[in-house]
């Protein structure tokens, strides 16, 4: 069970009794994703450290603060990793803010996201009360999944302060392999290719290439790639590591656009560059499109779009009425003077 | 508002409006099938039943209720093992069975459309043909349907490598108790806003009526091999567990039994476990050929490391059946032991194992109750299976209060009451030792964000804050039972 923090407690309890609105920031420069966060700033990176970590378990628990590159350093040195291969973007990342954004890498569609592996979460609600959800085990269906819900609420809902992770072993071996074809063929590739029994772990597609990453057992890998064909990439892991941190001169364009669609949606046809992930689900989109045209191609096929990068009012698809309001009475059950991150995931809350 | 309850042709007759007269039964001749789920220790006869044949149907009949206040029940196949679909007083069991079709299979994006109704076989059954399945497997899994396995966040042998009913999900129609539908989640990763797919996976029917689910289909692995593995130690399996996983491997299965168990197991379907052992290992890989290959020749290597006395690895199809056989029928085959077993569901940090059986095995000599332990040891979740006589007196109350001591024994050693059945009236005084007050406080205020009238599933999963202190239930706190000096039994 996590500390109590009473200086954060009370510092909220104080704004929260005084309408006075909190920007909850750690690293600090994930400032780029999502709306303007109005408020004073409630600097969290005295929330650091890793509380406990057994390998035999698969569990890590650390606190909310903590630069990712120091859980991923430990968790290395006993074979192990973050499955959903989160994104740093810059090394001041921290647990908490990555868990705040949902963001996830390459691995996201073989291995499941960063809500997947999620056990536990503690945090300070809108009126200073320090919570804990779900726990260090991997199974517990005791009360609603909060640690789970809470998972890309980009801190409109409270204060993390501590967080339990399920981890798993780094994979045996990986290897990279390069095709040339066009965007159709890439895509009808990609889904095909996760319907069969292939150690798949990543997918890529950029401008006539297509790359997929095989992870497990050596043998595994010879026998895939003896089936799929292609030229293996030299430096795989580097190829993998710059589309993570978006290190390339293409995430540098904006506005840029992340166009999240069903894995078996065809090429878009819409003006500006592209870089396909995930099997086919995710499309960044560096384009000058009006925002209204861009969210309603996204809707139109069944999706949704984020304005990553680059400025704009609009940054997330608009809900459906009914659940925008019921995201407001969620809003209002942890945060009832509304004093979280004002701004940062929708303009009115 | 109006004090007086409605009465029960009146809701008959706004029903009848919206469905079938026939598929409304008020006669206790016909609604007493559903008088309980599969915890029969929880019984009462329905007031009314309704049986909708479609989301229309579901949402016009819950706007009924809403506007007459009558509490609504939701029941999938009543398969169940925490009295969640029990029937409430004066209330509807709005009973899910009838939409039953499966919307769609898509072989190319690997997923599937089904309604509520749908039993979780019948999905794996319908993608069969396209070399995939659906990989969350409750042993209940011919009987229990994928609405009631999303309202439980529903588990089953191969969570560890598969996940749970949670990680397998892509999309919900949810209907509110004000009829309102919703559509959360979707086919593309990483919906907008809050993820109310995790919030509603496992909300025991208590935030809304489940009307279609959109599940993930994986590919179906080219082979799976299993190891059976006897220890004349439970304490040597469960180091042998942790070797496993220590050794970079994450099986697909990793089952444990005790003695109890596999000498039931065993002389229900003779699945060839040895019954001389103190427990057995069921350890499952799967993969390509040649990774099964190369992590059998591991598991078995580890096993024998750790002190196990018989290592044997089933060469066909047909031997791999039957050691499952035994493990998949266990809850029945300790049912022949004994009139009556309550089966608990907690679940612990691993390497409290042999710590959480030694003081299971003194609490079942305590309360003079025998005790079988099933174990899905790769996640940490336990279920002893309490042997007990309901026809004697006094026996029913003393397996509520060994299983009682066994949750508490989870929670101080920091694990949870429950890890797959779900609380519903059964472990609701458990909460309170589980979770403080503050937290139970934000489950009620999550349940008023999605039902302000407090009509649907009512006094279920979450309990009243008052309740807690009247039960004299104790929150066990940063991982220790207050007065640990007292004797706890
Ligand atoms: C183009 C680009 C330029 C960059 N430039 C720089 C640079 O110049 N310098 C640099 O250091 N890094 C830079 N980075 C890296 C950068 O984004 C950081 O790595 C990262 O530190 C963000 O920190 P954080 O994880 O602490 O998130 P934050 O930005 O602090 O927070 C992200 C979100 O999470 C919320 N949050 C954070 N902690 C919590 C919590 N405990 N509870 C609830 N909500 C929380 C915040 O309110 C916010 O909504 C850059 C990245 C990119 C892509
Ligand atoms: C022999 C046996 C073995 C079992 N093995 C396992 C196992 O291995 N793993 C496991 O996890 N469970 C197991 N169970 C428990 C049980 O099968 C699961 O909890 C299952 O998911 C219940 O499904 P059901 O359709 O029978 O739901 P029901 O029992 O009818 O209902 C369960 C709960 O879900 C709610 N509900 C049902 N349908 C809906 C809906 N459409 N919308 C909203 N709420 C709804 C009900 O209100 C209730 O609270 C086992 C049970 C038995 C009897």
């Amino acid at each position: 069970m996590a500390d109590a923090y009473p200086e954060l407690q009370e510092a909220v309890r104080q704004a929260a009794a005084q309408g006075r609105a909190l920007a909850i920031r750690a690293g600090g420069s994930k400032d780029f994703y999502g709306g303007e966060t109005r408020g004073e700033r409630l600097d969290v990176n005295a929330l650091r450290g890793i509380v406990a970590y057994e390998p035999r378990e698969l569990v890590l628990t650390a606190k909310a603060a903590t630069p990712l590159a120091e859980i991923e350093a430990l968790l290395a040195e006993q074979g192990q990793m973050l499955a959903f291969e989160p994104p740093h973007y810059g090394a001041a990342a921290t647990l908490g803010g990555t868990l705040a954004c949902g963001f996830s890498g390459p691995r996201r569609a073989y291995a499941g996201a960063a809500r997947d592996f999620v056990l536990g979460l503690s945090l300070i609600d809108g009126r200073g009360e320090h919570l804990h959800f779900g726990g260090r085990v991997m199974k517990n269906v005791a009360g609603y999944d909060v640690s789970r819900f809470a998972v890309g609420s980009l801190g409109v809902l409270g204060v993390f302060t501590e967080i339990s992770l399920k981890v798993l072993p780094r994979p045996r071996h990986e290897i990279t392999l390069q095709f040339e074809m066009d965007e159709a063929r890439a895509i009808e590739a990609l889904n095909r290719w996760a319907r069969q029994p292939l150690p798949l772990s990543a997918g890529s597609f950029h401008e006539g290439l297509l790359a997929v990453r095989l992870s497990g057992a050596e043998s595994a890998l010879h026998a895939a790639r003896a089936q799929l064909g292609g030229e293996v990439l030299e430096h795989g892991a580097e190829f993998w590591r710059r589309l993570k941190e978006h290190d390339t001169p293409f995430f540098a364009q904006a506005p840029l656009w992340r166009l999240a669609l069903p894995g078996t949606t065809p090429p878009l046809d819409l003006p500006g560059r592209q870089w396909l992930e995930w099997g086919g689900g995710l499309r960044w989109v560096a384009t000058d499109m009006s925002a209204a045209e861009i969210f309603a191609a996204a809707q139109a096929r069944g999706g949704h779009a984020t304005l990553f990068r680059g400025a704009g009012a609009q940054r997330f698809q608009a809900l459906a009425p009914a659940l925008l309001s019921l995201h407001r009475r969620l809003k209002a059950a942890f945060d009832p003077a509304g004093i979280f991150n004002r701004g940062r995931l929708y303009p009115d809350f | 508002m109006d004090a007086a309850p409605p009465d029960l042709s009146a809701v008959m007759a706004a029903l009848a409006q919206v469905m079938p007269r026939a598929n409304l039964l008020s006669d206790p001749e016909d609604t007493r099938p559903f008088e309980a789920d599969g915890l029969t220790a929880y019984r009462r006869t329905p007031w009314l039943v309704a049986l909708p044949e479609s989301e229309e149907q579901v949402a016009a009949a819950l706007r009924i209720c809403h506007r007459l206040g009558v509490p609504v029940v939701p029941r999938g196949a009543g398969t169940g093992l925490a009295a969640g679909a029990l029937p409430g007083e004066g209330a509807v069991l709005l009973v899910l069975s009838k939409l039953n079709r499966i919307l769609g299979v898509d072989p190319l994006a690997g997923t599937a459309r089904l309604e509520p109704g749908v039993r979780n076989l019948a999905i794996s059954e319908a993608a069969a043909p396209y070399g995939l399945y659906y990989a969350p497997d409750p042993s209940s899994q011919i009987a229990c349907s994928i609405g009631g396995n999303v309202a439980e966040n529903s588990g089953g042998v191969h969570c560890l490598k598969y996940g749970l009913t949670t990680h397998n999900l892509l999309k919900l129609r949810l209907v509110t108790m004000e009829g309102e539908i919703l559509d959360i989640g979707s086919l593309a990763p990483d919906s907008p806003g809050f993820d109310l797919l995790a919030l509603i996976t496992g909300s025991e029917g208590l935030l809304g009526v489940v009307t279609e689910i959109t599940v993930e289909l994986l590919p179906r692995p080219l082979r799976a091999q299993v190891v059976l593995a006897a220890f004349d130690d439970v304490e040597k399996a469960g180091a042998a567990v942790g070797d496993i996983i220590a050794a970079g491997i994450i099986p697909a299965g990793l089952e444990m039994m005790d003695a109890p168990a596999i000498q039931a197991a065993e002389a229900f379907v003779h699945a060839g476990y040895p019954l001389d052992a103190a427990a057995i290992l069921l350890v499952e890989v799967d993969g390509t050929n040649e990774e099964v290959s190369e992590d059998i020749l591991t598991v078995r290597r580890l096993l024998l490391q750790s002190g196990a006395t018989e290592v044997h690895s089933a060469e066909d199809e047909e031997t791999r059946r039957r050691f499952w056989a035994g493990r998949k029928n266990a809850f029945p085959a300790v049912g022949r032991l004994s009139p009556d077993y309550y089966c608990m569901d907690g679940t612990i940090p691993r390497a409290q194992l042999p710590h959480v059986l030694h003081r299971i095995g003194e609490l079942s000599a305590h309360y003079g109750l025998r005790v079988a332990n099933v174990f899905h040891a790769g996640d940490g979740n336990l279920h002893p299976l309490i042997l007990y006589d309901a026809n004697r007196p006094g026996e029913l109350e003393r397996a509520e209060a060994f299983g009682a001591d066994i949750l508490a024994l989870c929670v101080a050693v920091g694990g949870a009451i429950t890890g797959e059945h779900g609380v519903g009236v059964e472990k609701i005084k458990a909460m309170c030792v589980q979770y403080a007050p503050a937290a139970l406080e934000k489950f009620h205020a999550v349940k008023a964000a999605f039902d302000p009238a407090g009509l649907l599933n009512p006094g279920k999963a979450v309990p009243e804050l008052h309740r807690c202190a009247e039960w004299g239930a104790m929150h066990v706190h940063q991982g220790a039972l207050p007065h640990p000096e007292l004797p706890r039994f």
